[in-house]
């Protein structure tokens, strides 16, 4: 067996990078930077998956704004929606000796709040942000060309539309008080006190990402994507069922954004209608553009590091026009991503396994 | 029964009628050429076998099954391959991951057990990877496994395509003009591959202008001009065809007299 896969550096490099960031923030005494930065290594989450739908499946979605935001207002509102006065109702009584029912005080007055647990939510957020994208997939990836960029485009609207006029919903000022997100002694919350622990969730969470995705796109399942990409049309002849396949990895690129959508909501304590707005879906675009299209080590570290400094306010006003203008540099001076365009290969995609030498003898 | 029937398929694009009613057998094991002048309706009619397309009228089968209406998937996963005219490698994957994706009705690895590269995974891709390389040394191309196929000349981007097709194992080969752009040498190479891969049991339909080695290998030849059929049989047969000679020297009076 000879595994040429490299990709053990790279881990080892990305969080030596972490550790780094975070203690010589520490030493500059600018430790609150590490708010931002989460927030970006999560937004970092949806330009990976964004990359693998895009990049190597090479289908469009205009949409992942509002796969994020579904994600997001799911968790939001299942853990602050107070279901007190569903008490007696047997469903309610069901749940409630599940264990999914956690309580706590109220913001304002002594009055207990009753609410599905986090994690619950969670598991929520993401299978239903799945059911949606199968739903907007399933007839437009069943086409060749660009049907899937137009459907998830109407489709962002939409939700951004319903987010913003409905009521229970916070409408145009979302959902706040959104508690953390508690596992096994970890909690992925805002409080300054877990700063650094949620900073380090934050990485291995997007790292857990790489690795899974690294090892899908270096797969049986990761040829027939590219091969898609390539040529659909080969592609189908060789075997490959393209329109499940494509429908598959939209649903696996949905739930990464629905993931991260549902995690920032716990660490910010709330969410808005912003995030599904249409800029935000170009935003990932053109992140993954940046990155390199194919590339998810570059969609990583470009979506941070862009991020980090939207969030830090560097580009003022202009925020949305900066990612505007990134993806139109990078479609006109280098299509194939920055860092081919400099000599860097981040990304070359290597066989799992080089040919052995009795395979050679074998045939002869 | 033959391995792949074809009967009264019919093809219009629009008010242009591709094909006008062609029936023909392939039997199992043959070397089946389809010749015809340019517009005759050849690649139209591989598209149909393979499922690019569904013809207007009529029904293929293979293997006594019904396979108009089905997806170029499906029909691949009933043992049917094919290379393209313009040669449609992966251009963005290496020679030896475009033969992989040959093999991929071989394996069962799905997108989970991929991502989590579970031990039965590990397994199934490194049997794949010597399986793929085997096709690979069988077209004579194994050294270039580790190359990027966009990088390939046109010849061996060819070759690249059938061990590619070849390694889906399938029963009948479609070859659509697998001569075109190669030299002389690399025709005769050509023509002995695919003699080895019929005695190996593959059934072989093939486009082709190239008239010598039609000749030279086909069991049978299928003659098309204007989507109809004006002749069938062996080579020597068909060679002296009035008709076929008619259509390919455009002169009928003294083609018949001569």
């Amino acid at each position: 067996m000879n595994t040429t896969t490299r990709i053990w550096p790279r881990l080892a490099a990305f969080a030596a990078a972490a550790i780094v960031i975070q203690l010589s923030l520490g030493a500059a005494g600018k430790v609150y930077y590490l708010t931002q930065l989460t927030m970006a290594v999560y937004y970092a989450i949806v330009v990976m998956g964004l990359s693998l739908l895009m990049g190597y499946a090479g289908q469009v979605s205009l949409g992942h704004g509002a796969f994020f935001a579904i994600g997001g207002y799911t968790s939001a509102f299942l853990t602050t929606h107070n279901m007190a006065g569903c008490r007696g109702a047997a469903w309610f009584d069901l749940l409630d000796k599940c264990g999914v029912i956690v309580s706590r005080k109220s913001l304002y007055d002594d009055t207990l709040v009753l609410t599905v647990a986090p994690w619950l939510a969670f598991i929520v957020a993401v299978l239903l942000t799945v059911v949606i994208a199968a739903v907007i997939g399933y007839p437009s990836l069943r086409l060749r060309g660009h049907y899937l960029a137009m459907a998830t485009l109407g489709f962002g609207l939409i939700i951004h539309c319903i987010l913003i006029g409905s009521p229970v919903l916070g409408a145009a000022d979302g959902i706040t008080g959104v508690p953390s997100l508690s596992v096994g002694g970890l909690a992925v919350s805002g409080k300054s006190a877990v700063r650094v622990q949620n900073y380090y969730i934050a990485w291995a969470v997007a790292i857990a990402v790489l690795v899974l995705l690294r090892n899908l796109v270096e797969s049986r399942m990761g040829r027939a994507l590219r091969a898609i990409h390539d040529s659909e049309a080969a592609a189908s002849a060789m075997g490959v069922n393209t329109p499940k396949l494509k429908l598959e990895v939209l649903m696996v690129s949905a739930a990464l954004a629905a993931m991260a959508g549902s995690l920032l909501a716990h660490y910010n304590e709330g969410i808005g209608p912003s995030e599904s707005s249409s800029f935000k879906s170009v935003r990932y675009l053109a992140l993954v553009a940046a990155g390199g299209m194919a590339n998810l080590e570059g969609a990583l570290v470009v979506s941070t590091l862009l991020v980090f400094l939207s969030l830090r306010g560097w580009f003022g006003t202009y925020d949305n026009a900066v990612f505007g203008i990134i993806l139109i540099a990078i479609v006109a001076l280098a299509p194939q991503g920055p860092f081919r365009q400099l000599g860097l290969r981040m990304n070359r995609c290597r066989p799992l396994y080089k040919p052995g030498k009795e395979a050679r003898s074998g045939a002869s | 029964m033959a391995l792949l029937e074809a009967e009264n398929v019919r093809q219009c694009f629009g008010g242009l009628v591709a094909l006008n009613g062609v029936s023909f057998e392939v039997r199992r094991g043959q070397i089946m050429a389809i010749i015809g002048p340019n517009g005759a309706g050849k690649t139209t009619l591989f598209n149909i076998v393979c499922g690019l397309i569904n013809p207007t009228d009529g029904v293929v089968r293979m293997d006594g099954k019904v396979i108009t209406g089905l997806k170029p998937f499906q029909i691949a996963a009933l043992g049917v391959s094919r290379t393209f005219q313009n040669v449609s490698l992966f251009p963005h994957m290496t020679v030896l991951e475009n033969v992989l994706v040959g093999r991929h009705l071989h394996g069962r690895a799905g997108l989970i057990g991929c991502a989590l590269r579970l031990p039965t995974q590990r397994r199934e891709e490194k049997a794949m990877v010597e399986q793929a390389s085997r096709f690979l040394e069988e077209v004579g191309l194994a050294e270039k496994a580790q190359h990027s196929a966009g990088g390939l000349s046109l010849g061996q981007r060819r070759l690249v395509e059938l061990a590619r097709a070849l390694g889906t194992e399938p029963r009948l080969l479609l070859l659509d003009e697998p001569a075109s752009g190669l030299n002389t040498k690399e025709t005769d190479n050509l023509a002995k591959t695919l003699r080895r891969i019929r005695d190996r049991g593959i059934t072989l339909l093939m486009v082709e202008h190239d008239m010598s080695l039609v000749m030279d290998i086909a069991d049978e030849i299928l003659v098309l001009d204007f989507g109809v059929k004006i002749a069938e049989g062996p080579p020597a047969q068909v060679r002296s065809d009035p008709k076929v000679i008619a259509v390919y020297l455009g002169e009928k009076e003294n083609v018949a007299s001569g």
